[in-house]
Order: C-alpha cells, then structure tokens, then sequence
C-alpha cells in the first residue's frame, strides 16, 4: 500500500474510534463513579444523548462577549483535541502494525504534544475571557493556573524519556513516539531506574486529571463554587463541542501515558504472532489489548481518583503540582539518569 | 421550539435548580433526589451550575418580591427548549404565606409552569415522579396535542 493511504486510513480510523471511544469512556467513567457511590449510576451510552440533546438545543451567545473568540475557542479545542490524538494514536499504530517506512520514522514528537496538550486548554481559556462574565473570567484564570503549574513536571518527564531513549536507541529520533514504542523504557533498567519510572507514572497519576480538568482538579469549572467557572455562558452546540474536546482528550493524555510507560504488545509479552485457525489475528489482539490498558488507566487515574478525593483550593493546587509532583519528576529524571552510573559500579 | 430535541430530554435531563424564597426543606428534598438511595442520575437527571446549561428549572419556594426579576431573568437565560418545574405548596399556592406583603404571588404568575409537585416538602419519591409526568408532557407535545 502507498504510505500516505495507509497514513489516511490510520487518521481517519483513529477520529472516528476516537470519538466513540471518548464518549463511551465519559459513560463508563460516571458508572464506575456511580458504583464506588453504591448507586446504579447513568446507563454507558449516557454521553452520546447528552451531546445529541445540546446539539439540538439554542445555542446563546452573550451580548456583551467577544463574539468572534466566543464561537471560534470550541472550533478550536475540537480540532486541536482531535489533533492530540491522532498525534500519539497515528504513530503507535504504525508500531503495532509493524507497519515501517522512513517517512514515518520521525513521527510523533514529544515536544508537539505538550504544546497539542495546552491549545486546548488556552482555547478554553480563551473562550472564558471572551464570555464577559465575572465566573467564567475567574474559570480562566484558574485554569491558567493549572496548565502553568503541571508545565514543570510534564515536561521534565519528557525530557527523562528522551534521555532514556538516546541510550536505548541511539539510532533512532530520541523525542519520537514511535522510539518509546518500540523500546519500552523499562529496558535495560536497574534497580534506580526502575524505581525512577515508577516515580514518573506516579506524578502522571495527577497530571491525568488536572489535564483533562477532573476533580480533585476541576477548579476551572468547580460547578457549585463558580458556577461552571469558564463554560459558565456557553450553552448548546458550543458546549457540546467543548465536551467532545474534553472526551477526545482524556482519551488522547491517557493514550499517551500507556504510550510511554506500557508499550508492550501482545506480540512482545506472547513472543510472536498470534494465529487462530491459520488467520493472523495479530492486530486485531493488539488492539484489544491497548483498549484494555487504556480503560485501566482510565479508570484509575480518572474515575478512581475522582470518587475519591474532594476538589482542592486553587493555592493549594499549585502548590501540590509546583512542590510535591515536580520533585516527585526530578527525583525519577535524576535516577533515570544516574542509573547506568549504578549498573556500572 | 423544535420538538426533536424533546426526545432527548427522555435520556438527559440537566436541571438548574434556583432557590425562591423556599425555607430549604424541599431543597433538601432535591438534594435527597440524588443521594443514593433514589439516584436520579440513572434516568440522565443532573443537577448543573449554571441556566445556560439546563433542561429544567426546579424552583423552589414561593416567589418574594425582592427575587422575582431574578427568576424571570435565569428563566429567559435558559436555551430553548426549557421544563419549568415547581417543587412545593408555596411555588404553587403561597403555602402558609398566603397573606404575607413580602410575596409577589404563586410561581405561575410570572413564569410559565409545567409540572407541580405538591407537598411541604414533597418526598424525594415524588420529585422523580413529577420529572415523570414532565416526560408524559413531552410526549403529549410531540404529537401535537399541547391540550393537558
């Protein structure tokens, strides 16, 4: 096949699987939620009737807002959010696929999904400033204060990857997905390393849902202290866009935190390609099996720590990314880095 | 008001439940709603932060004078199509506040009101009744016999 064929199909089964997926998981999140509750909770297709019912309904557009950033931020977040995850999704594909081309060595660079991580959130900020209302201006800027307080830490651990990549795979880009993939960065660890990763996944179990804005981290949209904060005056299609975005999101930073810490394949843990009755079910398998991860880190770092935790103040939100999680990243960074040290000793 | 959204409001329900110069039983009731033991959150009924984004408004409490602009003015802020939903004898009598100069008159007086829920307080039982007989509304509209 032509290499840009099979890069369209990969994009455009990522969005629509995206999609669904996105809005599935924001269902089986309030369910899980709903039974750590003991209740019964909403049935699992409950995110499409809510976003099927606000396409349907009046969308307002304040009088005295910004009219042009008021309609564009959605537009915005969308396509970014979509772009996020066709951006770590596209390449891990081609990994499990075993699909190889020089065209698609590069793809995938850490350094853009930081940036793909934040659009969305400034496009929402945006929107919130343009509003004209006092609750959604306070929404913005405390969602300001949360992407610049998980800036450190998210990117201290991209560079601790990058560094562990140059050493695994010096051939190969050292800030590509596609390296992380295929050379898990459990490889070659010692004792320090190992513990350096465990250290790194453990300050993402936080930088999940202050990312995609759940509680204990949800002061941009706190709905019973600022009413909504900064989707306060969107209403209809507009906020419907707002929460594809978050769904595509959600799906897209835990894509990519089973992207970097738990790349294994079903091929790589089996050893080999699976065969059922003489037809290769390799792919099929593979996929399941990142479904799976997927909704386990999905449900741990969002649903679990949602039911289980009460909404912090927003001092004390920064303090927590700015001390505790950012010295939690530099103590891995600082053990990934001296772990050869160790070893070699 | 386009009646095909009414056949999602079956499935979702968001309400925004505004606070009339009720004494707090029947909040307490709504709040009741929820818990759980009645989870309205299985038939899609969420409470949510703010009009823009509400399906319904639960108010509670008969109207004073002092909030009645207020109401009307959340009740033009809410998208089309919108449920107004009363919760209480004094939203729809004036209860036992019938000759009080503070009060600017039962719920309907000024809004245009679908459902009634009687009861001082009603029980949580009959709150998601009257989102039931809401539903029943709808339907009746969607086949253009407004007539109930």
């Amino acid at each position: 096949m032509n290499e840009l064929t099979v890069f369209l199909i990969m994009v455009i089964s990522t969005l629509i699987g995206g999609i669904y997926l996105g809005l599935l998981g924001r269902g089986i999140d309030r369910k899980i939620a709903a039974k750590f509750q003991s209740r019964i909770g909403p049935p699992i297709r409950q995110g499409f009737w809510d976003l099927k019912k606000l396409m349907l309904k009046q969308t307002i557009v304040p009088e005295n807002s910004i009219t042009w950033v008021f309609k564009g931020a959605p537009l915005v977040a969308l396509v970014t959010s979509a772009m996020l995850l066709v951006y770590i999704m596209v390449p891990y594909l081609l990994y499990l696929t075993g699909y190889e081309s020089p065209m698609f060595a590069h793809m995938g660079d850490f350094i853009l999904v930081i940036y793909l991580l934040m659009i969305p959130a400034i496009a929402l900020v945006a929107g919130g400033f343009s509003a004209g209302s006092p609750l959604s201006t306070i929404g913005s800027q405390r969602e300001m204060v949360v992407l610049m307080a998980t800036e450190l830490p998210l990117a201290v651990t991209v560079i601790a990857f990058a560094v562990k990549m140059s050493v695994l795979a010096p051939s190969m880009p050292s800030f590509s997905i596609f390296t992380a993939a295929s050379n898990p960065v459990w490889n070659g660890m010692g004792p320090a390393g190992i513990l350096g990763v465990i250290l790194l996944a453990s300050a993402f179990l936080f930088i999940i849902p202050a990312e995609t804005g759940k509680i204990p981290f949800d002061q941009a949209e706190a709905e019973t202290e600022i009413a909504e904060g900064l989707l306060a005056e969107y209403s209809g299609k507009y906020l419907a866009f707002f929460q594809l975005a978050e769904a595509l999101k959600s799906l897209g930073v835990v894509a990519l935190v089973v992207v970097l810490f738990f790349p294994q394949g079903v091929s790589t843990i089996m050893g080999g390609q699976m065969i059922a009755g003489g037809i290769n079910i390799t792919v099929p398998c593979e996929i399941m099996f990142f479904l799976l991860k997927v909704s386990v880190v999905y449900s741990v770092s969002i649903s679990f720590i949602r039911v289980s935790m009460a909404r912090l103040k927003i001092s004390q939100v920064s303090k927590f990314f700015i001390y505790s999680v950012s010295a939690v990243s530099i103590t891995g960074f600082i053990l990934i880095m001296i772990d050869p040290r160790i070893m070699a000793m | 008001m386009k009646k095909d959204s009414f056949k999602y409001f079956k499935r979702s329900l968001w309400a925004f439940h505004i606070n009339s110069g009720s004494c707090n039983a029947c909040d307490i009731e709504i709040l009741a709603a929820l818990t759980p033991r009645y989870d309205a959150e299985r038939f899609g009924i969420k409470l949510v932060g703010t009009p823009r984004h509400a399906d319904v408004l639960v108010i509670t409490g008969t109207m004073t004078e002092k909030i009645k602009d207020k109401v009307i003015r959340v009740f033009n802020q809410v998208p089309d199509p919108k449920l107004v939903m009363v919760v209480g004898s004094c939203g729809i009598s004036k209860g036992v506040f019938q000759e009080s100069y503070a009060m600017a008159g039962p719920v309907d007086a000024h809004i245009p009101v679908d459902v009634y829920v009687p009861g001082c307080p009603p029980r949580p039982e009959a709150i998601i009744y009257g989102v039931a007989r809401a539903w029943e509304k709808l339907e009746m509209l969607e086949k253009g016999n407004a007539a109930s």
